[in-house]
C-alpha cells in the first residue's frame, strides 16, 4: 500500500549536505547512544521502597550518520518512546552516554544540555496534547526561539515563515487555536515548533500514527522535503512497518527495551535475521486480499517488562528457542556478508552453538507462507501498477 | 514549490478553513465575546456592578445618614414615606444601612476569595507542577484545614484573633486557601503531563517560564470560576460571622449583623426583617450564575 506514496522515489541515500554547523565532520556520527538505560521503579510497601523496577530501555546503543533516517520498529510497550524521551533527557537516563555530533552530553567540556535541545528537537504523537490550547498557534512555535533570546518580533516573523513553510499559510492560520485545527494541520505546528530552534536532528515519536491515511502521506512527504530543505536527521519512531519502510534508510527493532537487530531498510525487509523481525514483518498487513494474513506468525503477548526472561528476551515466544537461548543472553553480532547488519540472535552467530547457527535468516517464520520465496515470485506492487 | 501549493490547497478544502485567522486574538477577547451573547450573565454581571456601585457611592446614594436612630420611627414597614424600605429596631434607615452594608459584605466575599486565590493558586500550581515531596508537603497541610467544617474553621480562627472585620477577614481567608489550592493543583497535575508542557521542556525552557507561559494560564479559568462561585460562600460566611457576634461589630451596617440584630422584630414587620437577608440571596446568587456563566464562556470548545 505505501507503494501508493513511494512514486516519488525511494529514499535517497545521499551524503550529508556540508553544514556549517557541523562539528566532526562527515564521517562522525550525528549521534551516538551507548549503553542506555532507563529502569523505572515500582514502589510500593508503607515507605514507598522500591520493589521492581519496568525495564523500559535496557542497554540500547545505536549510531544515527549524519542526514539519514533510522527508523525504530517494535510492539507497543518496547520502549520506543521511552528511548525518544531518553534521547531528549526529558526523562533522565539511569546510565548511558550520548555523543552528539562528537561531543559528549552533559560531560565537562561536552555539550551542554540546553545546546542538546536546541540541535536535537521532538515531534510527539498525540497531536492535540503536544499543542497548549490556549495559545494561538504560531505564539507556540515562536515560543522556543524566545526562549532562546530572540526577540518578539523577529521570533514571530520565524514562526510565520515556519508555518508557511510546512504548509500552514500564516494569513489563514496563524491566530488560531489548536481546537480550530484538524490533527494533520496541528501536526504540521508541531513539526514547525520543533524546526523553530533550527535543529539538526529530529526524533519522530509516532509523528504520523494518529492522523488518517491521505494526510500521514501528505505529512510524510512533507517530512521528507523538510529533511533535505533543513539538512536534518531524522530518528523515526513508529509501529508501521509500510511507513518505516518508506522514510527510513536503516531500521532499528526492539524488544522488550533491547535492541534486536539494526541494518539498512532493504536488508531489513528483505532479508531480516531475527525471528522476532521476520514475525513482525510477516504480521504485515497485505493491501491483496489473496494474500490475507490468517494465522499470527507469533502468539501470545509480550512478557513482562518487569519480569523479563533471562538470556535471549525473546525466547518465550521464539520457534527457534532452544536451551542456551533461555541461559545466554545474545550480543548484537554483525552478520556475516552484510555490510552494517547486526543482529541479537545465537542463530546469527555461527559460533554459539545452537543448533542453526549460522542459519540466520534461512529459517523462516510463517513456514505456511515462506516470505522469501513468496517475495520472489510476485512482482512486487509498485510494477504492477504501472503495467 | 509544487507540494508546498497542493498543501495549501488541501488545507483550504476543508469547510471554514478559507476564513482568514491570520491576526491574534487573545483568548480574553473571545471570552468577552462569548459572554456578550449570553444575556442571563450579562444581566447578573449587572446586578453585581450595581451593588459593587452602590457600595461605592454609598455617601452620595444613600438616602439618610445610616447610623441616626429614632426613638419614635422604629419598625416602620416598607414603603414609609421617607424611608422606602422601612427602618429597624432603632429606628435607622434600612435603605441607606443596606447600602452602607454592601460595603462591608462585599469587601468580605470579595476580599477573601482574591487573596485566597492568589496564595492557594501559587501553593497550588507549585505543588501540581512540581509534584513528589513538595507536592505532599503542600498539599498534606492543606488537608489540615480540610479536616474542619469551614465554618467551624472561620468562628475559630475569627473567636481566636477576638473578633473584628480584619480578623474575619483573616479567618475568611484561610478558610478558603486550601480548596483553591487544591482546585489550582489538581489542573496543574493534569497539565504536567500534557505533551506540550514536555515540547516546552524540550525547547530548553526553564521551569519559571513553562509556569508562567503554560500552566498558569491553563490552570487559571478553573481556578477562577471556582472562585467567583466561592464569593457567595464567603458572603454568607462573612454574614454568619457576624451574626455570631464574630465579624464587624455594631453599629458598623452589615448585611449579617443587621439580620442577626432585626430577628427580634420578625413578628412585627417580617418583610423588613428579611431584607438583609434577602440582599444576601440576590448578591450571592448573581455571583453564582455570573460564575456559571463564566464556565461556559471560558470553555475553549464552545
Amino acid at each position: 500500500m505505501m507503494n501508493f506514496f513511494k512514486l516519488q522515489g525511494p529514499a535517497a541515500r545521499v551524503a550529508p549536505r556540508p553544514d556549517p554547523r557541523d562539528i566532526g565532520g562527515p564521517r562522525q556520527p550525528m549521534l551516538i547512544a551507548r549503553n542506555l538505560r532507563k529502569h523505572f521503579p515500582i514502589t510500593g510497601g508503607l515507605l514507598g521502597r522500591a520493589v521492581a523496577s519496568v525495564k523500559a530501555v535496557d542497554d540500547v546503543s545505536f549510531t544515527v550518520q549524519k542526514g539519514e533516517t533510522l527508523g525504530v520498529v517494535g510492539e507497543s510497550g518496547c520502549g520506543k518512546s521511552t528511548l525518544a524521551r531518553l534521547l531528549m533527557h526529558l526523562v533522565p537516563p539511569d546510565s548511558g552516554e550520548m555523543i552528539f555530533d562528537g561531543q559528549e552530553v552533559g560531560a565537562r567540556y561536552g555539550l551542554r544540555l540546553r545546546d542538546l535541545r536546541r540541535n536535537m528537537q521532538m515531534v510527539f504523537q498525540d497531536s492535540a496534547s503536544s499543542l497548549n490550547p490556549r495559545m494561538p498557534i504560531e505564539e507556540s512555535v515562536a515560543y522556543g526561539p524566545r526562549v532562546h533570546g530572540m526577540g518578539r518580533a523577529e521570533a514571530r516573523a520565524h514562526a510565520i515563515s515556519l508555518l508557511e513553510q510546512v504548509g500552514l499559510p500564516a494569513r489563514l492560520f496563524a491566530g488560531r487555536y489548536p481546537h480550530e485545527l484538524s490533527g494533520g494541520q496541528k501536526q504540521r505546528v508541531n513539526i514547525a515548533r520543533a524546526l523553530a530552534l533550527d535543529p539538526r536532528m529530529l526524533i519522530l515519536d509516532e509523528a504520523v500514527s494518529a492522523l488518517d491515511k491521505s494526510v500521514e502521506a501528505q505529512v510524510l512527504n512533507l517530512l521528507r522535503r523538510l529533511k533535505s530543505e533543513f539538512n536534518l536527521t531524522y530518528i523515526f519512531i513508529s509501529h508501521d512497518l509500510h511507513v518505516v519502510q518508506y522514510i527510513s534508510d536503516r531500521v532499528m527493532v526492539m524488544y522488550l527495551g533491547e535492541v534486536v537487530e539494526i541494518g539498512p531498510v532493504e536488508r531489513i525487509y528483505a532479508n531480516a535475521s531475527h525471528p522476532y523481525t521476520q514475525a513482525l514483518l510477516a504480521s504485515q498487513l497485505h493491501a491483496d486480499p489473496r494474500n490475507r494474513v490468517t494465522d499470527p506468525p507469533i502468539t501470545g503477548d509480550p512478557p513482562n517488562p518487569v519480569n523479563p526472561p533471562t538470556g535471549c528476551r525473546f525466547h518465550t515466544r521464539c520457534p527457534f528457542a532452544e536451551a542456551m537461548c533461555s541461559s545466554t543472553a545474545p550480543r548484537l553480532h554483525p552478520l556475516a556478508g552484510e555490510e552494517g547488519h547486526i543482529v541479537a540472535c545465537h542463530m546469527a552467530d555461527p559460533s554459539s552453538g545452537h543448533a542453526r547457527a549460522g542459519r540466520a535468516g534461512l529459517d523462516r517464520l510463517g513456514m505456511a507462507r515462506p516470505l522469501a520465496a513468496k517475495a520472489a515470485s510476485e512482482p512486487p506492487c509498485k510494477e504492477g501498477l504501472r503495467a | 514549490m509544487s507540494e508546498m501549493t497542493t498543501n495549501h490547497a488541501i488545507a483550504a478544502q476543508i469547510p471554514g478553513e478559507d476564513v482568514p485567522r491570520g491576526e491574534r486574538r487573545s483568548y480574553w477577547a473571545n471570552v468577552r465575546e462569548r459572554l456578550g451573547h449570553d444575556p442571563v450573565t450579562l444581566f447578573f454581571m449587572g446586578v453585581i456592578g450595581a451593588a459593587v456601585g452602590a457600595a461605592l457611592l454609598a455617601p452620595w446614594v444613600a438616602p439618610h445618614d445610616p447610623y441616626a436612630t429614632s426613638m419614635l420611627a422604629r419598625l416602620r414597614p416598607v414603603g414609609t414615606e421617607g424611608h422606602l424600605l422601612g427602618t429597624d429596631e432603632l429606628g435607622r434607615d434600612m435603605l441607606s444601612r443596606l447600602i452602607w452594608g454592601a460595603r462591608t459584605s462585599l469587601l468580605m466575599g470579595i476580599l477573601p476569595v482574591l487573596v485566597a486565590l492568589v496564595i492557594g493558586g501559587f501553593l497550588g500550581v507549585i505543588a501540581g507542577f512540581m509534584g513528589g515531596a513538595v507536592n505532599m508537603v503542600v498539599m498534606r497541610i492543606m488537608d489540615v484545614f480540610y479536616a474542619f467544617p469551614s465554618v467551624l474553621l472561620a468562628v475559630a480562627i475569627s473567636g481566636t484573633l477576638g473578633g473584628g472585620m480584619g480578623s474575619g477577614l483573616l479567618a475568611l481567608t484561610l478558610v478558603f486557601i486550601p480548596s483553591l489550592c487544591r482546585v489550582a493543583e489538581t489542573a496543574a497535575s493534569q497539565i504536567r503531563g500534557l505533551d506540550f508542557v514536555d515540547a516546552a521542556r524540550a525547547s530548553g525552557a526553564p521551569v519559571y517560564s513553562i509556569i508562567v507561559t503554560h500552566v498558569v494560564g491553563n490552570v487559571l479559568p478553573p481556578v477562577l470560576i471556582y472562585a467567583s462561585s466561592l464569593i457567595s460562600v464567603s458572603i454568607l460566611l462573612a454574614a454568619g460571622l457576624s451574626f455570631l457576634g464574630l465579624g464587624v461589630s455594631p453599629p458598623t451596617a452589615d448585611w449579617g449583623q443587621m439580620l442577626s440584630s432585626l430577628r427580634q422584630g420578625i413578628y412585627m414587620q417580617p418583610l423588613v426583617c428579611a431584607l438583609p437577608g434577602l440582599a444576601i440571596l440576590i448578591v450571592s446568587l448573581s455571583f453564582n450564575l455570573v460564575s456559571d456563566g463564566l464556565r461556559q464562556a471560558m470553555d475553549i470548545k464552545s
